[in-house]
């Protein structure tokens, strides 16, 4: 399996933990020759961890995300969303694209929906609920880690997202 | 106390524009512009608009706790306040000094971090703006534009910070929230394999830094007269220096220069800090102001980070960066350089030192020893200065029977910054856009003055969607006329 999976956020503010959380699950039961990159956030250097790999998924949280996670597929974006030091998902792909000369492997991305971030909080109670749904997600993720599969789920899942809101 | 431009004088009246909040620095920040009816700038500020409650976050947790827990405040310096931690509570520990093996890994930890720290600014924040120019079209001013033009210098740029996150990684046992330092030393040595894959690089890091501060110098040089004057003011420079005036970036005592070159504080113990530093507050910023108590807040404000410390500091102990460092002195003719665009080379001179330092330690078999603890009667309160990538960086703690810690104070570099970075505002709006109409060209030197700076207005919350960048154009009644929105 050549699965390369990044979850980004501070796991000390409140809802950014999401992320972390999801990935220490992982990181206990994570399956054979999956790739676990956990950090604060995501910097041009990440996309040295996509060399080699066949598909790639970054977890966050996300403000504004439709409850209880948005689910779906990333493209390379030369955009001008360098907002801080942290870079989009997209833009990584493209710091690949750029390093390597060749497009990068298919990417999605899990986000799931947080409410709270403040320093030094817990997850909020709607975070929590957003958890455990985005956990159910993973794992059937997981289940059939190939991008023809993931595609597969992205109508279901924005079906789920639009009874849900 | 107000500076000026800083209140205006009928602030009901004016035309106000925001820019909330500026884009790729750290956080949350945002900055107000009050304009007259002809257009001309009346008061400009930067404000830092989240409370940030580090302090809070700190007080009541076990003394062992703190150098890894303040790694969540920060996700771009975490290194720096790992170590920052560490040091201030060594004394609670007894810890008076480290052991050798201790000192020199804690150095090669944090010069990994300036390196990649200074790498990502350079080419992934500051590039941007030099190479493309202030004006040039928004959609080309990123890295990613940057990786277009120039592949091979955004490839280097990928790969130094990706060595200097290495060096993290082996010092601290992981690549992030590592626990390398602990109150009275280290927890890891370097095994030789580790030492080694670090050395299979290093004297290429130290060859690409050294372009890096060509290429700063050829972007100044070129356009001197835009470089020498954007956002110009003159200030104090403060910094850690070491005993005999090095340069030293993790550890020394505290240097204070005026605007003119001439030492008037030296050989300030960290210790005592707080007798010579305090902070104002303002009610319009959650940021607080420091000063210089001896000199008050109208004259006794500074700026911090590799600006004041290439110039404060007698020279520099490696020699490729001292070379560098007596060029850039020597532009100066006898005065202190305070142009913020100067930042950038200045921070390109500590890059190469950085790697440098690195190279040397590698050598050291200090690294690969297991005398790592240090220890003596227990102490209940500790100081731990440090220069972080942004400048001087403080952590102050006391220490309770219960070895829970009961109180925390911690000045950060930005803050050290606060007032200069509010000074950048204010020339670049009153040059450049006083009077005239404002587009995004000329609202990013507001950013590209703040960003010379390098700063961390908030810290690590970086969830998608958190950090969109809103330009608010409101009248003077409050009601918004106009408003854009990029990034997220």
């Amino acid at each position: 399996m050549d699965l390369v999976i990044f979850a980004v956020g501070n796991p000390s503010r409140g809802d950014d933990a999401l992320g972390p959380l999801l990935m220490d699950e992982l990181e206990r039961q994570a399956p054979p020759g999956v790739q676990l990159v956990n950090d604060f956030q995501l910097q041009p250097e990440h996309a040295l961890d996509l060399h080699g790999r066949a598909l790639a998924l970054f977890i966050d949280a996300g403000a504004g995300t439709p409850a209880p996670f948005e689910f779906r597929e990333l493209q390379a974006a030369a955009g001008h969303a360098v907002s801080s030091h942290a870079f989009t998902p997209q833009e990584v792909l493209r710091v690949y694209e750029i390093l390597h000369g060749h497009p990068p492997p298919p990417a999605f991305l899990l986000c799931v929906r947080g409410e709270d971030f403040t320093l030094g909080e817990a997850l909020s109670a709607s975070a929590v609920k957003h958890l455990e749904a985005a956990r159910r997600h993973l794992h059937a993720c997981l289940a059939a880690p190939a991008a023809e599969h993931w595609r597969q789920q992205l109508a279901g899942t924005q079906g789920k997202t639009e009874a849900l809101r | 106390m107000s500076f000026e431009l800083e209140t205006a004088a009928n602030r009901e009246g004016l035309r106000r524009v925001a820019i909330d909040p500026v884009s790729r620095v750290e956080g949350h920040g945002k900055v107000t512009l009050l304009l007259d009816d002809a257009g001309h700038v009346k008061e400009a500020r930067l404000h830092i608009v989240e409370f940030r409650g580090f302090e809070k976050f700190i007080q009541g947790r076990p003394y062992w706790e703190v150098p890894v827990m303040v790694q969540r405040l920060c996700g771009i310096c975490p290194v720096s306040h790992h170590l920052a931690a560490a040091k201030a509570l060594d004394p609670v520990v007894g810890a008076l000094t480290v052991t050798p093996t201790a000192d020199k890994i804690r150095r090669l930890m944090h010069y990994g971090q300036i390196l990649q720290s200074h790498a990502l600014h350079f080419f992934h924040l500051a590039s941007p703006d030099l190479l493309f120019g202030f004006d040039s079209p928004v959609q080309q001013r990123n890295i990613v534009g940057v990786a277009g033009a120039w592949p091979e210098v955004a490839k280097k740029g990928v790969l130094l910070r990706k060595f200097g996150q290495e060096v993290i990684r082996i010092t601290t046992g992981k690549r992030v929230h590592g626990t390398g330092a602990v109150p009275g030393g280290v927890n890891r040595s370097l095994t030789a394999a580790e030492r080694d894959e670090l050395l299979a690089e290093a004297d290429r890091m130290i060859e690409w830094s050294h372009e890096a501060v060509h290429l700063a110098r050829q972007l100044h040089e070129a356009n001197a007269a835009l470089y020498d004057d954007f956002g110009l003011f003159r200030s104090h420079l403060l910094s850690l220096v070491r005993a005999d005036g090095a340069l030293d970036l993790y550890d020394g005592h505290l240097r204070l220069r005026d605007a003119r070159g001439q030492i008037v504080r030296d050989a300030i113990p960290c210790a005592d800090y707080d007798q010579h530093i305090v902070e104002e507050v303002k009610s319009w910023s959650y940021m607080k102001f420091p000063f210089i108590k001896e000199l008050g807040p109208t004259r006794g404000w500074y700026k911090v980070g590799p600006l004041a410390r290439v110039q404060n500091c007698d020279f520099i102990p490696s020699p490729l960066a001292e070379v560098e460092r007596q060029d850039f002195i020597a532009r100066g003719e006898g005065e202190p350089i305070h142009a913020p665009l100067a930042y950038h080379w200045a921070r390109m001179i500590e890059m190469l030192h950085a790697a440098e330092i690195i190279r040397g330690l590698l050598d050291d078999p200090d690294l690969l020893s297991d005398q790592r603890m240090a220890g003596g009667p227990r102490g209940r309160e500790g100081v731990g200065i440090i220069e972080a990538p942004r400048g001087t960086l403080i952590h102050h703690y006391r220490v309770g029977e219960d070895d829970l810690v009961s109180y925390c104070n911690l000045i950060v570099s930005t803050t050290h910054n606060n007032q200069a970075m509010n000074e950048a505002v204010r020339q670049v709006a009153r040059r450049y856009l006083d009077g005239r109409q404002l587009t995004e060209g000329l609202l990013n030197h507001i950013e590209v003055a703040i960003r010379a700076f390098d700063p961390c207005l908030s810290c690590a919350t970086h969830a998608l969607g958190k950090m969109p960048m809103v330009v608010e154009l409101r009248g003077a009644d409050g009601a918004l006329l106009d408003s854009a929105e990029r990034g997220g």
